[in-house]
């Protein structure tokens, strides 16, 4: 179900649904929750989307945990879709992620879409960024470091996947939030930050690809 | 009204005189809906009576011109132009098009033309404004030109519940509707809500007849490429001359071939939807100057401006409909008197009997076409939430209008608050929006709860979804755009394959910031041309007459020789398919069982049926390999044979079958996609601040799972199923075909049988596999790590 890979010494798993997760000290690492996303459009006069992202989003992470039943939970930042949104987050799921967190701390990485410390109402703490044998951010900077921000993806056989790109001073995770669209992996942003490695493509099994070598005709 | 005397001489002096319909237009004091063929001066008929009212303007704007192309509008103005100066008119004639620049839009909102020339969404724009009532309010005459083209899909549906508003606004109006022959003129009538039909005279019969070439059609294929001699004989013996293609791809690879073989260096355009807009007009214009001898085509020049030169037109494959292909003769001549002038070339064996049929079909003036469906929800979501731009709306006023409109004349009100409910909340079974309503209830009216949100509202008018285009372009060179491929055709593509478009073969060098850049291959043969993923179906009234002409052999006089000797073939080796039997095949070849059965259900609902039979054959443990459709038959094979098709025919089981693959397919969430973005849910990408690659921008197929996931009763997923078995899907058609049949006959053989040996050929072969895709994705990348010398560290097992 999941790559095995090291980066910066460090041995990890990045795992078919989009998360990454780090058996030395047990952490499920997870980006772009973008959480509150249908409920921030509406609030500006867009579309009414159908408000269950944060259920589908919520789902998802809880089969994550289940399978890994890691000791912290990280959200590489964009956890929400805005500052506002954490105060609108509707009853049940504040109360399903308090019952995700039980027994296992939950870090909040700030990113640009929610700079503030999250409420004293949702579970864990926030910093701005994480920095021990490895450095988690919400964007790539100084490497090596982890981070998310840029929803990285590739095309497979006809087909757009989430990805990650692992490169020498990069690992970047895809967004885990089911509202969230992509960046293909060859825009000049992404190949700035990883121009070579490897891609691993999400979906029913995590399947790696070369990244930043010519692709011959088949 | 009577002529007046002034224009009685202005067609003297024209060396005319008034056609019938056009006098009769002129007496009606109610709304007429007028048939006629091309050539019949229509569009005079149409305008004559406000020209003959507008000789003492009224002031403000008199009469509404809406034709379904930007280019005919401008073509209108200029037409008109002469008989008002002729007759020292003082009539102001504008148009108003998505092209119309701002400064003069502004100026019409407050100071309308006598004469306003508009296309269907700029006409919903305009409801839109909260001065509608001020500008539409005198309003007296709305013409409708190509009336029926505009009926065939949401363009009409959205420019009926218009009409219904304008009716509303001004209660005297009087529309006139005009058409092409077409083969219900009761329908098209009602779809206007309510009108005279006018007939004018059909004229002379057309001059139609299969193009007698020197080689046989092929058994397979959909190129027509045997008749190239024959036809650009044809082309040099005629001035002008249309050959229409039913494909762009076949378009692009026809006129290729059209080239290589025109020693003569014949003057010959191409004209298609894919090409770039720049590239169109140039071909537009060449052919109005009379500069080309031939252009090849595809429905992209089924409407539009008279060219008077065109003399010929050559169909290339089967027309797939009658009315169609009647409408298409029609391009040739527009002179009313005179015969219009056409050539059928089949592309293979089955079309040269569909091309038969069909002629038989236009000789005896029997049109066909399928009956419309009632108004989509999705358009009317659309319509409610521009109502609600152009100022506070009563809901039972609205619902009383509505109804009014043709296609919604049988809308409930139930699925009307359903509609509302949806564009004020959303319509969730979460309520999770009452704080966001986009339409708030206040003092027993609905309004827009942030008047802002109406500049995008007005960004998202329109009925037309096109698929997601990217613009092909040569790499390192400026220049205009080659023309516009789907994005899931670019997403198949590799470095270094070669496509045509633009008739010239192009090398894919990579995608760059959302353009497909390529180089020139002139030398290499394309690898693929297919661009274009649906293809029109045989309608069901050609299908039937094909079966009729296929299942009785006294008929087949009316064939070329080789093909009822075919024909005659298959009686003596099998069973030739006929109306009332469903006829069907098994037999070894290549160590495969092969079945093939005869449905004569047109390609998509073969398609579907497929891919519903290859599953009930999985589940028996007949192990399907795969498929392919045509208009005609279905062919299935298997590592066992179909002994008893009987249950693999069963309604109920194909139904449920129906409901679980529907569900997770690609055509469902297209079909979702267009639902969503006319009914508002999405917001339409724009030309210009188009999808940048941005990670802001989400499938609209996530949004279709969450939706099937958590709310699978969402009105959004009600149209879009409805609509996918009316379209794509074609199940009504399934049902169609087990309806008329009323016994199966099923033989056993021990080899290919002359009527399957053509399906043998067919491209278009579907595979069958249940973890093909994921399989497909894993072999690929293990090739490309072993390519790059990296292994796949890929631990499946833990």
């Amino acid at each position: 179900m999941s790559h095995h890979f090291t980066f910066a010494g460090q041995a990890l798993q990045a795992r078919a649904s989009g998360a990454l997760y780090w058996p030395a000290r047990s952490w499920l690492i997870v980006a772009d929750l973008h959480l509150g996303k249908s409920e921030r459009m509406a609030r500006r006069g867009g579309p009414l989307l159908p408000p269950y992202e944060a259920h589908a989003t919520l789902d998802r992470l809880a089969a994550e945990i289940a399978a890994t039943d890691p000791a912290c939970i990280t959200s590489l930042g964009d956890g929400f879709d805005d500052d506002k949104a954490v105060e609108a987050l509707p009853e049940d799921i504040r109360a399903r992620l308090h019952d995700l967190a039980q027994g296992r701390d939950w870090l909040w990485i700030s990113g640009n879409h929610d700079p503030a410390p999250v409420s004293t109402s949702l579970p864990g703490r926030t910093v701005t960024e994480w920095t021990d044998e490895l450095v988690l951010r919400h964007q790539a900077g100084q490497g090596p470091d982890i981070s998310g921000h840029f929803h990285p993806c590739i095309r497979l056989a006809g087909e757009r996947r989430r990805c990650f790109l692992i490169g020498q001073d990069h690992l970047i995770l895809p967004a885990f939030g089911a509202y969230t669209g992509g960046l293909i992996a060859d825009d000049p942003a992404l190949t700035a930050l990883v121009p070579q490695g490897i891609a691993v493509a999400c979906g029913a099994r995590a399947l790696a690809l070369p990244l930043g070598r010519t692709r011959r005709a088949k | 009204m009577t002529l007046p005397p002034e224009f009685q001489d202005w067609f003297t002096r024209q060396g005319w005189q008034p056609h019938p319909h056009q006098l009769q237009l002129l007496k009606a004091r109610r709304d007429s809906l007028l048939i006629a063929p091309t050539g019949g001066g229509k569009t005079l008929a149409g305008f004559l009576p406000s020209l003959v009212d507008l000789r003492e303007p009224q002031g403000g704007l008199h009469t509404l011109y809406v034709s379904p192309l930007k280019a005919l509008t401008a073509d209108i103005a200029r037409n008109l132009a002469r008989p008002v100066a002729d007759l020292g008119l003082t009539i102001r004639i504008e148009d108003r098009t998505g092209d119309t620049r701002p400064a003069q839009r502004a100026r019409q909102k407050i100071d309308p033309p006598d004469i306003l020339l508009t296309t269907p969404e700029s006409l919903a724009l305009m409801l839109s404004y909260e001065q509608a009532p001020q500008i539409f309010g005198r309003l007296r005459r709305v013409v409708l030109d190509e009336l029926h083209a505009l009926a065939e899909n949401k363009r009409g549906d959205q420019l009926m519940l218009c009409l219904a508003r304008l009716r509303s606004l001004s209660p005297d109006l009087i529309v006139t509707g005009l058409s092409a022959t077409v083969e219900d003129p009761a329908a098209l009538a009602r779809f206007m809500g309510g009108a005279d039909i006018i007939h004018a005279d059909p004229g002379p019969r057309p001059d139609i007849a299969m193009l007698a070439t020197t080689r046989p059609a092929p058994w397979a294929g959909g190129g027509g490429h045997y008749a190239i001699p024959e036809i650009l004989a044809e082309v040099k013996a005629a001035n002008t001359t249309i050959i229409f293609i039913n494909t762009r791809a076949q378009a692009e690879l026809f006129f290729q071939a059209l080239w290589a073989a025109n020693d003569d260096n014949l003057p010959i355009g191409l004209h298609h939807g894919s090409l770039a807009r720049e590239a169109r007009q140039k071909v537009e214009a060449a052919m109005a100057a009379g500069q080309l001898r031939a252009v090849v085509a595809t429905g992209s020049l089924d409407l539009g401006i008279d060219w008077g030169a065109v003399d010929l037109v050559i169909q290339v494959g089967a027309p797939k409909n009658v009315k169609r292909l009647v409408q298409r003769i029609g391009r040739a001549n527009h002179h009313y008197n005179a015969p219009s002038r056409a050539r059928i070339v089949p592309a293979n064996r089955f079309e040269v009997i569909e091309c038969v049929a069909a002629l038989e079909a236009v000789c005896e003036r029997d049109l066909d076409g399928d009956p419309r469906g009632d108004g989509p929800l999705d358009v009317l979501c659309q319509h409610i939430l521009l109502t609600a731009c152009a100022g506070p709306f009563d809901a039972d006023a609205l619902y009383a209008e509505v109804i009014r409109a043709g296609p919604y004349l049988n809308l409930t009100r139930a699925d009307f608050d359903a509609c509302l409910d949806f564009a004020a909340t959303g319509g969730y079974a979460l309520r999770a929006y009452d704080r966001w309503q986009r339409l708030m209830l206040r003092d027993g009216l609905w309004r827009l709860r942030d008047p802002r949100a109406a500049r995008d509202l007005r960004m998202n008018i329109g009925t037309i979804v096109e698929a997601e285009m990217l613009k092909v372009r040569f790499r390192g060179r400026g220049g205009a755009p080659l023309g516009e491929v789907e994005e899931s055709f670019a997403a198949t593509l590799q470095p270094g394959d070669t496509f045509l478009i633009g008739g010239q073969t192009v090398r894919y060098e990579g995608l760059r910031e959302m353009v497909v850049e390529v180089t020139k291959q002139p030398t290499r043969q394309p690898k693929i041309a297919v661009f274009s993923g649906v293809k029109l179906a045989t309608s069901t009234q050609l299908s039937h007459r094909l079966l009729d002409l296929i299942g009785n052999p006294a008929r087949h006089v009316a064939l070329p020789p080789d093909t009822s000797e075919w024909l005659a073939l298959q009686e003596s080796v099998s069973v030739l398919p006929r109306p009332g039997v469903l006829v069907s095949e098994s037999f070894p070849h290549l160590g495969r069982w092969h079945f093939a059965l005869y449905g004569f259900a047109g390609r998509n609902a073969l398609q579907t049926l497929g891919l519903l039979m290859t599953r009930l054959m999985e589940q028996a443990g007949l192990g399907p390999l795969g498929f392919l459709s045509t208009d005609y038959a279905l062919l299935i094979w298997s590592l066992d044979p179909v002994t008893d098709p009987a249950p693999l025919l069963d309604r109920e089981g194909l139904r449920e079958g129906l409901g679980d693959w529907l569900a997770g397919n690609a055509v469902m969430k297209r079909t979702f996609r267009s639902v969503a973005t006319i009914a508002g849910l999405i917001q339409r990408n724009l030309p210009g601040q188009r999808k940048t690659g941005r990670q802001a921008t989400f499938s609209s197929d996530i949004l279709y799972d969450t939706l099937r996931k958590y709310d699978p009763d969402h009105l959004m997923l009600r149209i879009t199923a409805d609509e996918a078995r009316r379209g794509l899907v074609d199940f009504d058609r399934i049902e169609e075909m087990l309806a008329r049949s009323s016994r199966h006959e099923h033989r056993m053989l021990d080899r290919v049988t002359p009527l399957a040996a053509p399906l043998l050929l067919e491209v278009g072969r579907v595979p069958i596999a249940g973890q093909g895709r994921e399989r497909l994705a894993e072999e690929e990348a293990a090739a490309l790590m072993a390519e790059a010398g990296l292994s796949a560290i890929d631990e499946a097992a833990r």
